[in-house]
């Protein structure tokens, strides 16, 4: 034993009962000086911040106060009650105080990890005999479970963020929280990013409000800004701010990360990392379980699709995504438990939790866009901390190749680049603000002054909240039409009601901050007979975005569930396929990551570009590439922006290089375009991809900056950022889907249901139509600043471009060209390449009428 | 192929195309079986538009861009499924919709007026959401609705949302109106029915080109019958290969047109898509 064992051993002996002591002997375990740490901090009354790699122990080190406190309570252990017990001993009525509620609430982001987290503390309480009683709640658990628990909780309630939306708009709020002792928040980094976390946010503050000696503990992996987290986890104060402590377990083996050692041709664009998939192949045959992760559902289909074609030895190889069939998810993850798997192609839906134990290598198959994304899929390796997880890059095409190189030398410094906090969303509060309202009446003041103590809400003015609430109440609108129809009205007392019961149940089926794509269950059925009938009822696949089968036409052929399949039909909220025979699905199955490029990570790759001494770590054919870029054209600077002008087939180049994700150049493509068509240089078009955008047009671009017509710093300047950016976002689709997902969660509009899409002609109502009203006469309405702040940072990613615009101010770089420089390669060869969204609707109408109109007249 | 060209033609009109040109996810607005308006939010500022023409048992029509029916001969402007008050009816039931679908709906049918100055209008049925619409309509909504109503004949005709008349909003009541060769409802009848005019379905078509799809509302007739889109501003639309149109119309022999900013787009049903 080393002297720092004999040290900790010493601490445990003071810290822990000796039946948790026993009880790690037994095991034959030592508690770690984090659990320790944690535990002298909760026993102090202090909330905490636990930051530690997977496989520390942190779950134990999360329950074990709870735990010890518990089972040194007085009182007598609780046990079940019988119905008929409860419903004699436990009123429910409002104002009726009861004791008996719960100690401890653990929170996580995934039903899955509840669940298993459920198992995981069941076994020490089993093993110690503790007089516990554990219990998950989740939106699978039966209605008479949820019910009884209400009335009769149990100690400690493992549960997700919505679920304690709900049980926060109960009467039952003030029995089953104030005795509340200790909540635990899993994965808080996961968390905190969305509006989940912003509802969260909302829920601690009452929480800590019906709880006041409260404690809270955070456990999250590494983070870049750890203060954030901190924030979160404890009420703020009206001046200044509050921290929660903070705890840093020792850091686990360094992760072995490299680059896979290609001998093909590496592709100058794409995404389908086709040309190395006979090594991926090898490295699965080489490992016991391989976890394969790439950006998005379609590449997951098509990489899974293509494993399968090389599979000769029949390794059981199985598919994970999150549109997949629940119950094929499970069969997957139990046959991965069960060891029975050699390798699982996934998404981010395996990002987080579960524990697989046998999992010896991970390889991130196209871009990583993160360092921390990629320090955590890595950890999902080997869950033993004294043993290093093992990673492998696959780069699927050049660019790719320096945003791999960039982030191994990122995960070897250990660099952090989660993205920042987040202000909380007014539809989040809206909603937060109707559930309060179901729960007990309520004065605007005290709700404004706990609302403001959630740390995404701190800067929230009074204005803002008090539109919120008008919302709530009547809509929030200039024309004040709707008093009648009041869904929370003030009365006498200053306190705000709902005004009927049927109010409360709405919430409770709306409840929530996600908000699925219109999803279609995707059915298998016999492809369509000589009788032209769908058969229906066929085994469900699982479910796809309604506006990716809105983009289809019956015969289309696409990849899904790890087939190819071919569109036959659509009935309500079902879409019916066939198998095909196709070797190539026809429909391009390729949509651009979810994730942008992390500042961090770009800043690193431009490094790297700016940098030749650095290319020896480069493969060859990617090193001579950018030599020949240089040679030929430029390389931009660390903090310049390079901007190449060629023409090229009748047409005039502009090729830029800002390096800030496909979403920001896909913004900035509108802008600029909008910019050169009024400068006379007729743009005809752009496309974007991750590091580059490329306009082109009829006008000379190069002729008109050496003339002095235009000059750079003009044609890139902020203030696009105003006008402009405000007149396009108020007809684009991408704004209108971010509006119907604020009207959503903010309760305008009521969630579907299965079962209910019947005669929905009537029965709903589309936001577009909606959004298209409200801008006209209200533009300042509520929903409306919820929507354009989500754009800000959402879809638009306005709020990176506005960074990368003030950066690039005076360091521009113009580099004339007599034809495509090599760098602008990958980003040409995506034009033709992505679905089509380029033509105006209008003008493919009229293409369409007119070509009909022709072939009549011939 | 060049699949992402803007347009070249430097028309401030032109402007919404080039927006939905680059937005990756533009979906036309389609979600839960809806086609979307086209784009032409203001009628003051809708350009000038060109004149469709249609023939229905023999009657000349103009089929308006923005989704109402002309019959020169007459002076007869009929517009279909108004839901007036439809944003009210959806908050008595808790959904607190903005309430300005109704003055939207009379801005659209003010511009019409003004354009043709007919004699008579005809609102096809479906007038009012639903049958306490008319009292909840506002002051200046109804001031208005009464000032379009001056100095020519007001038709309403029955819908299957409002069966009953109403009170204090002027006009006339039928069930079915006959106009020389024309017959005007709400529903569309079972039985062949030459010269029937109707609203109800809600008719919108879906076109694919060069891999796009595109939905618009649509006027869907086959020479002897018409069922016209809907106007009212929170109103959704009906495939027209839903099998609703199987009972008005033979199988395809039908045509389509769509409606656009400043044109109206023909189209034979075969070349539109189902859902």
């Amino acid at each position: 034993m080393t002297a720092i064992d004999t040290e900790v051993e010493t601490a445990a002996a003071q810290a822990l009962p000796a039946t948790f002591r026993d009880w790690f002997r037994s095991r034959g375990w030592q508690p770690r000086v984090h659990q320790l740490d944690l535990l002298a901090q909760t026993q102090a009354g202090r909330s905490t911040l636990l930051i530690a790699p997977t496989g520390a122990g942190k779950t134990l080190a999360g329950f074990l106060p709870s735990l010890i406190e518990l089972s040194q309570r007085k009182t007598q252990p609780k046990s079940p009650t019988t119905k008929s017990e409860v419903s004699r001993l436990r009123s429910t009525g409002r104002g009726v105080r009861r004791d008996g509620g719960l100690h401890t609430l653990y929170i996580s982001p995934l039903k899955a990890l509840a669940v298993d987290v459920h198992r995981n503390v069941e076994r020490p309480v089993a093993d110690m005999a503790l007089p516990v009683r554990l219990e998950t709640r989740t939106g699978d658990t039966p209605v008479s479970k949820r019910q009884r628990q209400r009335r009769d909780p149990p100690d400690i309630l493992m549960t997700t963020p919505e679920q304690v939306a709900l049980l926060l708009a109960s009467a039952d709020a003030p029995f089953l929280f104030g005795s509340l002792r200790c909540v635990i928040l899993d994965e808080l980094h996961a968390l905190v990013t969305s509006k989940r976390g912003d509802l969260l946010s909302l829920a601690m503050a009452r929480l800590h409000r019906l709880a006041p000696g409260l404690v809270s503990i955070g456990l999250s992996a590494t983070v870049a800004e750890p203060d954030d987290l901190r924030r979160f986890l404890v009420p703020q104060p009206m001046e200044g701010e509050a921290l929660a402590s903070l705890i840093v377990a020792q850091a686990g083996a360094p992760p072995h990360v490299t680059l896979l050692d290609t001998a093909e041709h590496l592709p100058w664009s794409g995404h389908s990392a086709r040309h190395a998939l006979a090594e991926i192949y090898e490295l699965i045959r080489q490992h016991r379980t391989a976890l394969l992760f790439v950006n998005t559902r379609m590449q997951a289909e098509s990489l899974f699709q293509s494993l399968w074609h090389l599979n000769d030895d029949n390794l059981a190889i199985a598919l994970h995504h999150g549109s997949l069939d629940v119950g094929q998810r499970r069969r997957v993850e139990d046959a991965m438990t069960a060891g029975k798997l050699r390798a699982v192609v996934c998404t981010s839906s395996l990002d987080l939790g579960v524990d697989w134990g046998d999992v010896d290598l991970v390889v991130n198959v196209g871009a990583p866009k993160g360092s921390s994304r990629l320090l955590q899929r890595i950890g999902r390796a080997n869950h033993r901390l004294d043993e290093p997880s093992r990673g492998i890059l696959v780069p699927a095409n050049r660019f790719e190749v320096l945003e791999c190189t960039a982030a191994v030398a990122a995960v070897a410094a250990n660099a952090q680049d989660t993205p920042p906090a987040r202000t909380g969303g007014l539809d989040v509060l809206a909603q937060h603000i109707l559930g309060c309202a179901c729960g007990e009446p309520f004065l605007a003041e005290d709700l404004f002054a706990e609302v403001r103590s959630a740390a995404p809400y701190a800067g929230l003015t009074r204005k803002d909240f008090d539109d919120t609430v008008d919302f709530v109440a009547t809509g929030g609108y200039a024309l004040k039409a709707y008093e009648c129809f009041a869904k929370i009205r003030q009365g006498v007392d200053g306190r705000w009601r709902i005004t009927h019961p049927r109010v409360a149940q709405r919430y409770r089926l709306n409840v929530g901050t996600i908000v699925e794509a219109d999803m279609l269950k995707v059915r298998l059925v016999r492809a369509r007979g000589a009788t032209g009938l769908i058969p229906r009822g066929g085994r469900l696949l699982g479910e796809v975005e309604g506006y990716f089968i809105e983009t289809l036409t019956p015969g289309d052929t696409f990849v899904f569930a790890g087939e190819i399949l071919k569109y036959e039909a659509i009935a309500e909220n079902e879409v019916y396929v066939s198998r095909s025979t196709a070797t190539e699905p026809k429909v391009p199955s390729y949509a651009g990551g979810k994730f942008p490029l992390s500042t961090y990570l770009a800043e690193r790759v431009r490094d790297l570009l700016a940098h030749p001494r650095q290319w020896r770590a480069l493969p060859d054919q990617v090193r001579e590439w950018l030599e020949i870029q240089k040679r030929r054209s430029l390389l931009p600077g660390l903090n310049d922006l390079l901007v190449e002008t060629f023409p090229r087939a009748a047409r005039n180049y502009l090729v830029c290089y800002p390096f800030e994700g496909r979403l920001a150049h896909q913004t900035l493509g509108m802008l600029l375009t909008r910019r050169l068509e009024r400068a006379r240089l007729r743009p005809l078009g752009f496309v974007a991809n991750e590091y580059a955008l490329a306009v082109w047009g009829l006008g000379d671009v190069e002729q008109a900056l050496r003339r002095g017509d235009l000059s750079l710093d003009t044609l890139f300047a902020e203030d696009m950022l105003g006008d402009d950016l405000e007149a396009w976002l108020d007809e684009s689709a991408l704004m209108k889907r971010t509006f119907n997902h604020c009207a959503i969660i903010a309760g305008l509009i009521e969630r579907r249901f299965p079962g209910e899409e019947k005669n929905r002609k009537q029965m709903t109502i589309s936001t577009d139509l909606v959004y298209d009203e409200l801008r006209k006469h209200q533009p300042d309405h509520m929903l409306l600043r919820a929507a354009r702040a989500d754009a800000a940072s959402g879809l638009l990613d306005i709020r990176r471009l506005s960074t990368m615009l003030s950066r690039v101010r005076g360091r521009i770089v113009h580099k004339a060209l007599e034809r495509v420089s090599p760098l602008a390669v990958p980003v040409l060869l995506e034009i033709g390449r992505e679905p089509v969204f380029g033509e105006a609707a209008d003008s493919l109408l009229a293409e369409a009428a007119d070509e009909l109109v022709k072939e009549a007249m011939q | 192929m060049n699949l992402f060209s803007l347009p070249v033609s430097n028309g401030e009109d032109k402007q919404e195309d080039r927006n939905s040109a680059l937005s990756p996810l533009a979906g036309e607005g389609w979600g839960g079986g809806y086609a979307t308006r086209a784009v032409s939010p203001d009628p003051e500022k809708a350009p000038a538009r060109q004149p469709h023409d249609m023939t229905i048992a023999g009657a000349a029509l103009i089929a308006d861009p923005a989704g109402a029916l002309y019959w020169p001969e007459q002076g007869l402007l009929a517009v279909a499924d108004l839901h007036f008050e439809k944003g009210s009816s959806f908050a008595r039931r808790g959904m607190l919709l903005p309430p300005y679908d109704t003055a939207a709906t009379l801005a659209l049918l003010t511009a019409l007026i003004a354009r043709y100055a007919p004699r008579v209008v005809i609102a096809l049925g479906d007038n009012f959401h639903d049958g306490d619409g008319p009292a909840r309509l506002g002051d200046r909504d109804h001031d208005t609705l009464r000032g379009l109503q001056r100095g020519r004949d007001w038709v309403w005709i029955a819908g299957n949302h409002d069966p009953e008349p109403a009170d204090n909003i002027g006009g006339n009541f039928f069930a079915v109106l006959l106009v020389g060769a024309l017959t005007f409802r709400h529903e569309p009848s079972r039985k062949a029915s030459d010269g029937e005019i109707a609203g109800h379905l809600h008719p919108a078509a879906r076109i694919s080109q060069r891999g796009r799809a595109i939905a618009r509302r649509c006027f869907v007739e086959d020479g002897r019958r018409l069922v016209m889109p809907a106007l009212g501003a929170y109103t959704g639309g009906l495939n027209i290969r839903h099998h609703a149109f199987r009972a008005v119309f033979d199988a395809l022999d039908f045509r389509a047109h769509l409606l656009g900013p400043d044109r109206l787009y023909r189209f034979p049903a075969r070349r539109c898509l189902s859902d």
